[in-house]
């Protein structure tokens, strides 16, 4: 298992106390991503022979080149990250490629219906390969710059800094820069790209918060007053999580981005608890949200539609409910088994290639489709809670935590919106919809995730004393590691 | 046509479960910190260096629940204030008893106490091998170590 390609960044590691050589599982990945560029390519394959388009030599090379893409991510992770969970890129590359598959797919019917009405259409999917590429390239700077995650916590306070600004940017400034798209006031355009800040601003405050919860630890766990048997926390500790609620209500006030600050909230407030393990912060963090939400719904005249319409999408089947109503027909016609790639109407959902775009998966793969690409999703967060699990400093173990559950979270708050069991909440599928910047944001995020786990799987070098040298008795020492009350 | 799907969707669960496989070759590795490699080698390596005693726990007596770490050096039980693991127990003498390392086993030894030293029931006269996880009874204190 080991690789001759990592022998010589560890050379001085591979000799530890133990003799034994941890597998790095680069081969592993390596097979997984074949499997995927295969998975990928197959399904290309069927997009074109179900949409009558002539099956060409073509596809193998998009095949190839889709390869190549993340065999270069996985020479990198291979040369700067060896000990890096060997299941982390193969899922971000499977759903990324099936993302762009689907896309691709949309992009014809969009076509071919603009060519019914005469209409103009402009393809999706050239720039999301370009963004894929570019995001691609973000994730091995990521990987090169990071060498040792514990860095990120100097920087803690700056991150935080400029998470903040990020966040509040779209809201302040002029609406031709930060032009309101559907509803939200989130995008920034730059030239011909619009980024959403709020996506990157997400991972900088996840940092801030986990280097926050790091340093300040203690105070959390310190017991307050107890209030009906119940020890709350002393209200100058109550500070972050009360600051975290103020931001997120204001985002979701000035932007109106429910979803980003639903993604916001419940990842600090589920730091907190791993920080703490303090079941009394869910308790105050949920009835603060529920808080929130109720005067949100009794302030704003969206939030009251949202709801609304989640709870009866078939009272407004044309206005209001259109794409709930759709989403849920396009699931209906995929059933089990799914139409076939290729053979289904996704595009008929409003938004199909981004938001909505795994009512199209579910349409065309169907029940069974779609629950393997919810696991690839669970597998994924679950290698990054099992790394926060195995690292072996604090920060890490935060910071691995909050990243998977952050991405665990997206998916759980998009799908839930488009099937129905929450409110919607405009927000994208992680790797799967179109868009740069949530495209850019997580695989930032899977970069960080690969550094914390390759330096939970790393071999520990040299930590225990080797029993050579005896020391007198005296010097012997008693270690109390556990005692039970 | 209805072949080909049925096939991509049985394609994509062996995916899922290619990853799962995977994932259950990491499940085998002590707390996630070293993966296990399936051979017999390692295993084997595995078998001896896991079965060294790592730690030292007093099960019984006043003390319960401390744990001392092995790390090479040899334990001193006794009532004495320069004991490794210090007995608050009228039935234990000054200096009673030493757990040492001999080669790879850890041996116990009466320092002539009083009251003796048990290994399992037998009385330890002359020093004896403890395997893992056998009682030693000193006073109403008993101890055992654990890997």
């Amino acid at each position: 298992m080991t690789q001759p390609g990592s022998a010589g960044l560890l050379a001085g590691q591979s000799g530890d106390a133990q003799g034994t050589t941890a597998p790095t599982r680069r081969g592993t990945e390596l097979s997984m991503l074949a499997f995927a560029a295969g998975l990928v390519t197959a399904a290309l394959m069927l997009v074109e022979a179900n949409q009558n388009e002539s099956l060409t030599l073509r596809i193998v090379w998009y095949g190839l080149a889709y390869l190549a893409l993340f065999g270069v991510a996985h020479v990198a992770v291979r040369k700067w990250a060896p000990y890096a969970d060997p299941l982390i890129l193969p899922c971000v590359a499977l759903l990324n490629g099936i993302g762009l598959v689907m896309i691709y797919r949309i992009d014809l019917a969009k076509a071919e219906a603009a060519l019914q009405t005469e209409s103009e259409w402009e393809n999706a999917v050239p720039k999301q390969i370009l963004w894929t590429a570019i995001a691609v390239a973000m994730f091995l700077a990521v990987l090169y710059v990071i060498k040792d995650h514990r860095t990120l916590t100097r920087y803690g306070y700056t991150f935080g800094l400029v998470g903040l600004f990020l966040l509040a940017l779209p809201a302040v400034l002029p609406s031709v820069i930060a032009p309101t798209i559907n509803g939200a006031k989130i995008w920034l355009r730059l030239g011909i790209l619009s980024i959403q800040p709020g996506e990157f601003a997400k991972i900088l405050l996840l940092i801030f918060f986990a280097a926050f919860l790091v340093s300040k630890r203690d105070l959390f766990i310190a017991a307050g007053r107890r209030v009906l048997g119940v020890d709350l926390p002393r209200a100058r500790d109550l500070g972050p999580i009360l600051f975290c609620w103020g931001v997120s209500v204001m985002v979701l006030v000035a932007e109106k981005d429910l979803g980003t600050s639903l993604l916001f909230f419940g990842t600090v407030l589920v730091m907190l608890y791993v920080a703490t393990e303090r079941a009394i912060w869910i308790g105050v963090g949920l009835s603060l949200f529920a808080l929130g939400c109720l005067l949100a719904y009794q302030l704003f005249g969206h939030v009251q539609v949202r709801v609304e319409t989640w709870l009866d999408p078939f009272a407004d089947p044309n206005g209001r409910g259109y794409q709930i109503v759709q989403a849920l027909f396009g699931l209906g016609t995929g059933g089990i088994a799914g139409t076939g790639l290729g053979a289904g109407r996704p595009d008929i959902v409003p938004f199909a290639n981004s938001d909505f775009i795994t009512a199209a998966i579910g349409e065309e793969l169907g029940f069974i489709g779609l629950a393997a690409l919810l696991l690839v999703y669970m597998l994924l967060a679950m290698r990054g809670m099992r790394s926060a699990v195995a690292v072996r400093d604090t920060f890490g173990k935060l910071l691995g935590g909050g990243l998977s559950f952050a991405l665990i979270m997206q998916v759980f708050v998009v799908v839930g919106g488009v099937t129905k069991l929450i409110p919607l909440t405009g927000i994208t599928a992680p790797f799967l919809s179109a868009g740069g910047s949530s495209l850019l944001a997580n695989y930032v995020l899977v970069a960080l995730l690969l550094r914390i786990s390759d330096a939970a799987r790393r071999p520990q070098t040299g930590q225990k004393p080797k029993p050579v040298n005896q020391a007198p008795i005296a010097e012997a020492h008693t270690v109390m590691v556990e005692r039970p009350q | 046509m209805q072949l080909t799907r049925a096939g991509f969707l049985a394609l994509l669960w062996l995916f899922v479960l290619a990853a799962l496989r995977v994932v259950r070759s990491d499940l085998y590795a002590a707390a996630g910190i070293r993966v296990a490699v399936p051979g017999f080698r390692r295993s084997a390596a595995n078998k001896t260096r896991g079965k060294a005693p790592r730690q030292l726990v007093v099960t019984h007596g006043a003390l319960a629940g401390t744990r001392i770490s092995l790390d090479g050096r040899p334990i001193m039980i006794g009532r004495a204030d320069d004991s490794t693991l210090v007995l608050d127990d009228d039935y234990a003498s000054t200096r009673h008893a030493r757990i040492s390392l001999r080669g790879t086993d850890w041996y116990v030894e009466d320092l002539g106490s009083t009251n003796g030293t048990y290994l399992d029931r037998a009385k330890v006269t002359a020093p004896l091998r403890v395997p893992l996880g056998a009682p030693i009874r000193i006073g109403k204190t008993v101890i055992e170590l654990r890997s």
